[in-house]
């Protein structure tokens, strides 16, 4: 599957490890969230990234995994659909209010007109749909300059440049 | 089973069009060509398919109607309506100002 | 009026360009309607029944005359001479070509319109008191604060796919004009013991399939807090709200199934965070909105004001049409003029381009350039001297826009219904001709006086008819339109849902049966009461009596 990281296509290295086999000792792997909030999860070792996903339908997961950062470089939020918006909230929760410094991906069946508001919620990367065309996504990184309210991204706000940074810090 | 005429809105300009019997679109119902089985039914659903594939119409669908003098009339109100223009005069504040 | 600045102006200038290359690579197939759907609603582009249909905002019911013109010309150029004023300060045009579209929405942006936000599960354009500014009653001028809200919601990216539309309604008055109960949130401006003003929040009011009036969630809430505190409301019903079924996703559901206590706690808990953060209001920008709305320069003018008294008691038509059609205005010797959507026989909140034209002239001539939409889809100039009424109802008069029925039966909401709604069960505008020909005679609309009719096409009660004192609803048997009608609805600050009277008439039999209600009004009124005060006294009981006879009893 494509991935859209910071407006660039790259190759998807992670791969997913499924609740019943054993956890690889190196590479990029996702796994699912009871294993990573079971007492059996798996450490910090060289060679290994770890990721857990999240469904986008379950808002009340963030919480679970609040105080459970340590270690764990990817979060993946599962949209059910484009119109199910509660990735939005839960991505700037976890990157506002939580504080989660690692890489937060979208997944999902999404259009190319939300990838600017998953960008300002705090998502750094997206999974593209295999017919995607990547022209199309990029665009909407372009159309529009003009944000007007704070969010999970540093991008200026109208208010930052009527009243200058002070006014709104 | 019903009669039935298949009904679209054209692409460009939104207007209510009507699949006539040589494949065509056209703006009266009168015009419009009229399934009496299920085999008629799917013929003009795939033509429909293709108008819509390549930009003609959108959101094409089957009317029921009755025959009445070779002419279809729709059986419902709401289609009734679509087929013959909102039921008020669009020329109404000319008509209010002057009377 | 609150002016663009260069980034208001650079964001539509933008969003039209977008939607211009969006359907560019609609026709040319680039897009399929399924990928260009969503796209098109997000510009307020719906496909109705016979026709795309163009709902451009009016922010807060305030236009300029410059605007106003826009407006006309959209009409003229692109579609077919008029457009329809809704309850929902925005302004539908029922012909366009898919082609044009982007051409009128750069025309709108020339003068600071859109048509962002005005369909899609998304914060809809924000709607005010039409009076708000030059009200007597006013505590303060909740343009500026309904301003604040548009920006802070215009391409949110958090709230853009919510469960389900969401619409906000601010008032500045103790006295409600906005509808603020039957919004998912309410906003009602007043002073704290301390004197202090700020925002009582009401949330989960609406109507539809299931009408709630709304609960009071925050008694005050400091003005600096008005931004912070709805994004906590958005964040809970973002989370929260029912996404299974759509008829249950609006936030009101979720308050009611919550109760408004819990709903307010987790509010409450969420703005913990949220308060005193970036969304705070720094107070040079609410000084730079609030400085653009300040109030024309008018000099008082002490009443009485001869030319209007005579003209008053020598004029029968001008007195009554001054007895209903005039609002108190807070400057001495000026009043605020209700132009009235609604002639005999016409189609409510209809007006022609010719007509939106000659009311920007008299705009400028008579009110500062000013025009406001009402959610009752009538149009207002707010600030007339007295002294020039006389000429201004002379003009309107010509133009046919002097009905003096403001607040009477035929001053009717009506929804477009089935003549152009792809939603509606039913048409609502023929009623709506049908029952202002009936009571045509405005002396005996005057002596029944103040009678609030709404019609709705469908549940979705675009035309109110829940808060209507007689409520009208279409409905759908069998293939044929019938109407359910409601009585005793409410939509001020004493706000009440309408009771279902009886059994539907068929499209034939409704204006009888309206007649009938009022004729029962009529008999069983006492002295000063009106239409709604008679029926919260008596109840449903002698109208039933009247419309169904014995057998409602019977078959019950």
């Amino acid at each position: 599957m494509p991935l859209l990281e910071r407006g660039r296509l790259i190759d998807d290295d992670w791969t997913d490890v499924a609740d019943d086999l054993p956890v690889p000792a190196r590479g990029r792997l996702i796994l699912p969230l009871a294993r990573w909030l079971s007492d059996h999860a798996p450490g910090p070792q060289p060679g290994r990234s770890l990721g857990v996903r999240l469904p986008g339908d379950r808002p009340t997961e963030v919480d679970r995994l609040v105080g459970r950062f340590d270690g764990l470089d990817l979060i993946a939020i599962r949209f059910a659909g484009f119109r199910d918006g509660r990735g939005f909230s839960m991505a700037r929760l976890l990157r506002e209010r939580h504080g989660f410094a690692g890489i937060l991906r979208a997944e999902g069946p999404l259009l190319p007109d939300q990838l600017r508001f998953l960008q300002r919620c705090g998502f750094d990367a997206v999974a593209l749909p295999e017919v995607a065309r990547l022209a199309d996504w990029q665009r909407f990184l372009r159309e529009i300059s003009v944000v007007y309210q704070p969010a999970a991204d540093a991008a200026a706000t109208v208010l930052a440049y009527r009243h200058g940074a002070r006014a709104v810090a | 089973m019903p009669h039935r005429i298949l009904t679209a809105n054209h692409l460009r300009d939104g207007g209510v069009v009507f699949l006539a019997a040589d494949g065509g679109w056209v703006r009266s119902p009168e015009a419009a060509t009229i399934a009496a089985c299920a085999d008629d039914e799917r013929g003009l659903s795939t033509i429909a398919a293709t108008a819509v594939a390549d930009q003609t119409v959108v959101g094409p669908y089957l009317v029921d109607v009755t025959v009445t003098d070779g002419r279809p009339v729709p059986v419902r109100a709401r289609e009734r309506i679509r087929v013959s223009g909102p039921t008020v005069p669009a020329d109404f504040r000319a008509d209010a100002a002057s009377a | 009026m609150y002016q663009y600045d260069e980034y208001d102006q650079r964001l539509v200038d933008e969003r039209v360009e977008q939607f211009r290359d969006q359907v560019r690579r609609r026709l040319s197939g680039e897009l399929s309607e399924d990928e260009f759907k969503p796209l098109r609603l997000m510009n307020g582009l719906y496909l109705q029944l016979h026709a795309y249909m163009l709902r451009v905002a009016i922010p807060y019911g305030t236009l300029s005359s410059a605007q106003m013109r826009t407006l006309a010309t959209l009409a003229r150029r692109w579609d077919r001479g008029y457009g329809h004023f809704t309850t929902r300060q925005n302004i539908q045009y029922n012909w366009p070509k898919l082609e044009d579209v982007p051409d009128m929405l750069a025309e709108l942006a020339k003068v600071g319109m859109h048509a962002i936000q005005t369909s899609g599960n998304c914060i809809r354009n924000v709607t005010a008191d039409h009076f708000a500014g030059v009200a007597r009653d006013e505590i303060e001028d909740p343009r500026i604060w309904a301003e604040i809200i548009r920006q802070w919601s215009t391409l949110h990216p958090e709230f853009s796919f919510l469960p389900r539309k969401f619409k906000i309604a601010i008032t500045g008055s103790p006295n409600d004009r906005a509808a603020v109960k039957v919004h998912d949130i309410g906003l009602r401006m007043l002073r704290n013991a301390d004197g202090d003003v700020g925002f009582e929040v009401i949330v989960g009011g609406g109507q539809g399939r299931t009408p709630f009036i709304g609960e009071t969630i925050r008694a005050f809430l400091p003005k600096q807090h008005l931004l912070s505190y709805l994004e906590a409301i958005l964040r809970v019903y973002n989370q929260y709200g029912r996404r299974d079924n759509s008829f249950k996703a609006r936030i009101k559901i979720l308050v009611n199934a919550l109760g408004a206590a819990e709903f307010a706690r987790q509010v409450e808990a969420e703005w913990a965070h949220l308060r005193d953060g970036a969304l705070t209001l720094p107070a040079a920008e609410v000084d730079r909105i609030a400085a653009q709305f300040a109030p024309p320069v008018l000099p008082p003018v002490a009443e009485p004001i001869p030319a209007f008294d005579m003209a008053r008691l020598t004029d029968p038509a001008f007195g009554r049409w001054a007895r209903t059609n005039l609002f108190a205005h807070k400057v001495p010797g000026y009043a605020s003029v209700l132009i009235s959507l609604k002639p005999v026989g016409g189609v409510p909140g209809d007006a022609t381009a010719d007509q939106m034209d000659a009311l920007a002239d008299l705009a400028d001539r008579y009110s500062q350039g000013e025009i406001r939409v009402t959610h009752g889809q009538n149009l207002v100039l707010p600030s007339v001297g007295k002294a020039h009424l006389p000429d201004l109802w002379q003009q309107l008069t010509a133009l046919g826009l002097a009905e003096a029925n403001i607040g009477l039966v035929s001053d009717i909401i009506a929804c477009p219904g089935l003549d152009y709604c792809a939603l509606a069960n039913a048409r609502s505008i023929p009623i709506a001709q049908r029952i202002s020909q009936r009571f045509a005679d405005i002396g005996r609309q005057h002596d029944i006086g103040e009678l609030q009719l709404k019609i709705s096409g469908c549940i979705n009660a675009c035309g109110h008819h829940h808060v209507g004192h007689i409520g009208i609803l279409g409905v759908d048997k069998k293939g044929e339109e019938f109407y359910q009608i409601t009585l005793g609805g409410k939509a001020e600050e004493d706000a009440a849902l309408g009771k279902i009277v009886g059994p539907a008439f068929s499209y034939d039999a409704v204006v009888d049966a309206v007649e009938t209600i009022v004729d029962t009004y009529l008999v069983e009124r006492r002295s000063g009461e009106r239409f709604i005060d008679t029926y919260r006294r008596t109840g449903l009981a002698p109208f039933r009596a009247r419309l169904y006879g014995e057998t409602i009893d019977a078959a019950a």
